[in-house]
């Protein structure tokens, strides 16, 4: 293989595997998109580029696994970190069995908790951003969507996005991943807290067009 | 069912979910053959639901005689009565549904509720031919991103408070704009922002592959009373904030399920910034690109008449005692057995 290689364009970045200094790492770029406005894009990758690496660190020292970072190029908009050797969650939940599905998601949700527990928002809560290496560690990864707050909307957005990753990639064990998930979640926050954003998931769908109110409706 | 041996097959389609009382016929073969979209305006504020309601009830018979005008068709020569169920605004939803209702019982032929959110999806992929597209479906009432999967449309990304056109409706409003049959809010508001020049800053709200719009508009109505920039600016740094906001997450989306074309619809779609920028994502990604015509792009009668086509062949036909209106019926909620 000859490298830099690229692994996958991404929506907003594209994932090159290169050697670095005898060492297999990921290049993330984070090229100009042409579709918006220059000054609003150069904006937006820049923030990302220096704030992503930032939530990586902080979520290492919360207990949570993230790529080791090597170098940030801030002019380039490019991060250059530890390559993961391992498959996706989104490639393994569907075809492993329900006791291995309960249990890699309560481990998730304990990371999340972990997360949570030291005001990081991860942002992009999806089943392809959680990679298992080779030991069974989960690593999360993507963090530029993320954001530091300890507020109890955005814990409560990060988790409902999380149910809506399970809802529309892995519709047919959603609800069992996604309790098991709060289970996870709970043995890292307290009761009452973890109670508050529950209340806050459901708030937030209210909002949107989550619930129906009135199943049947009929009053002509 | 008796009237399928009458020579054509015929689906009247009723479209009552908000502003626009329309109907449309389709051929079982999925021609057009009329689709008459009749506006409530409003002298200023946004839909009042009673009002609406009202509106249709007045216009109902007007605009259905126009379609069979336009269809050269009689009423008895119709096979199936399909009407938007939801999800909407329940006086609206209810005032179409009590005309189909009454239509269907009249003719004795089957009723079939169609999911509004299915049939702007339907639509666009039978004009432009698109077979399993990722969708970003952008309206006054919703703002979703899906795509097929396993029998149904799964919404992979959505708005998290209002929509995206919306929020160009109220930023509209707010700045005083007045809109007219054929020049829709948002047509004046993207009139507006091809004349703007300087990108104000507005927050830029992306979860994930789901968007916020009521910062963003908070924001911009703001800026809008300090009047410290032009109308034409603001509506410009507007438009390219939300449509950047909307590219970004369908760009997620297409790199997630890895589909290799991209649909724009709704009636937001009608916007030619917004399809440049969709545009500019599907030609990066190297997939298709596929917008639903303007005519088509609004809430129309047409859409409902031919969802309810594809649904009547899987038999999924509506009892009366079934028919009530869903007021917020998730897309994914509904079965799509004619994708295989």
């Amino acid at each position: 293989m000859k490298l830099p290689f690229l692994i996958k364009k991404g929506a907003e970045a594209s994932l090159y595997l290169a050697e670095w200094h005898g060492k297999k790492v990921i290049m993330k770029k984070r090229l100009p998109k042409k579709y918006r406005p220059s000054e609003l894009d150069k904006q937006i990758r820049v923030y990302r580029t220096i704030h992503e690496p930032q939530l990586m660190h902080e979520a290492k020292k919360a207990g949570v696994p993230t790529p080791t970072i090597f170098l940030v190029d801030v002019k380039k908009t490019t991060i250059i970190m530890g390559f993961i050797g391992g498959t996706q969650i989104k490639q393994l939940l569907g075809k492993t069995v329900k006791s291995k599905r309960q249990s890699l998601c309560l481990k998730i949700g304990e990371l999340i908790g972990k997360l949570h527990a030291h005001g990081i928002i991860h942002g992009d809560l999806t089943t392809s951003n959680m990679i298992v290496d080779n030991e069974g560690k989960i690593f999360l990864v993507d963090f530029g969507l993320g954001e530091k707050t300890k507020e109890l909307e955005p814990r409560g957005v990060d988790l409902h996005l999380m149910k809506r990753a399970l809802q529309s990639t892995h519709f047919r064990f959603a609800e069992e991943c996604f309790n098991a998930v709060i289970e996870g979640y709970s043995k890292v926050l307290d009761v009452k807290t973890v109670k508050s954003i529950l209340d806050k998931i459901k708030e937030i769908e209210r909002r949107g067009r989550y619930i129906a109110e009135r199943k049947d409706d009929w009053d002509d | 069912m008796k009237r399928e041996n009458a020579g054509g097959f015929y689906c009247l389609g009723i479209e009552s979910t908000a502003d626009d009382f329309s109907v449309g016929v389709a051929t079982f073969g999925g021609k057009i053959l009329a689709n008459v979209i009749n506006a409530y305006m409003p002298e200023e504020g946004g839909i009042h639901p009673r009002e609406a309601a009202r509106h249709h009830a007045e216009v109902a018979g007007k605009v259905l005689e126009e379609a069979f005008t336009k269809t050269g068709i009689k009423p008895e020569s119709l096979s199936i009565i399909a009407f938007s169920q939801g999800p909407g605004l329940g006086p609206c939803l209810r005032t179409g549904a009590t005309v189909a209702r009454a239509l269907s019982s009249y003719l004795n032929v089957p009723l079939v509720g169609v999911n509004h959110c299915v049939a702007h999806i339907e639509i666009g992929k039978m004009k432009t031919r698109a077979g399993d597209p990722i969708t970003l479906y952008v309206s006054g009432g919703n703002t979703i991103v899906s795509a097929f999967d396993s029998g149904r449309y799964r919404v992979f990304g959505e708005t998290l408070d209002i929509a995206l056109g919306n929020c160009l409706d109220v930023f509209a409003r707010e700045a005083g704009l007045r809109q007219k049959v054929g020049m829709p809010f948002g047509a004046v508001v993207e009139k507006l922002a091809a004349k703007g020049k300087k990108l104000v800053p507005l927050p830029y709200t992306v979860k994930g592959m789901n968007t916020s719009f009521s910062g963003l508009l908070t924001a911009t109505v703001n800026l809008l009373k300090k009047r410290e920039h032009t109308l034409e600016d603001l509506s410009y740094s507007l438009q390219e904030t939300a449509f950047s906001m909307v590219t970004e997450v369908t760009e997620r989306a297409l790199a997630h399920t890895e589909k290799k074309e991209v649909l724009l619809t709704g009636g937001v779609a009608a916007n030619k910034r917004l399809q440049s920028m969709i545009r500019a994502i599907a030609e990066e990604h190297n997939v298709r690109f596929c917008v639903v015509p303007s005519e088509f792009a609004i809430d129309n009668g047409a859409m409902i008449a031919w969802t309810g086509v594809l649904a009547y062949k899987y038999a999924m036909v509506t009892p009366i005692d079934k028919s009530f209106v869903k007021l917020k019926w998730r897309l994914e909620e509904v079965e799509i057995p004619w994708i295989k």
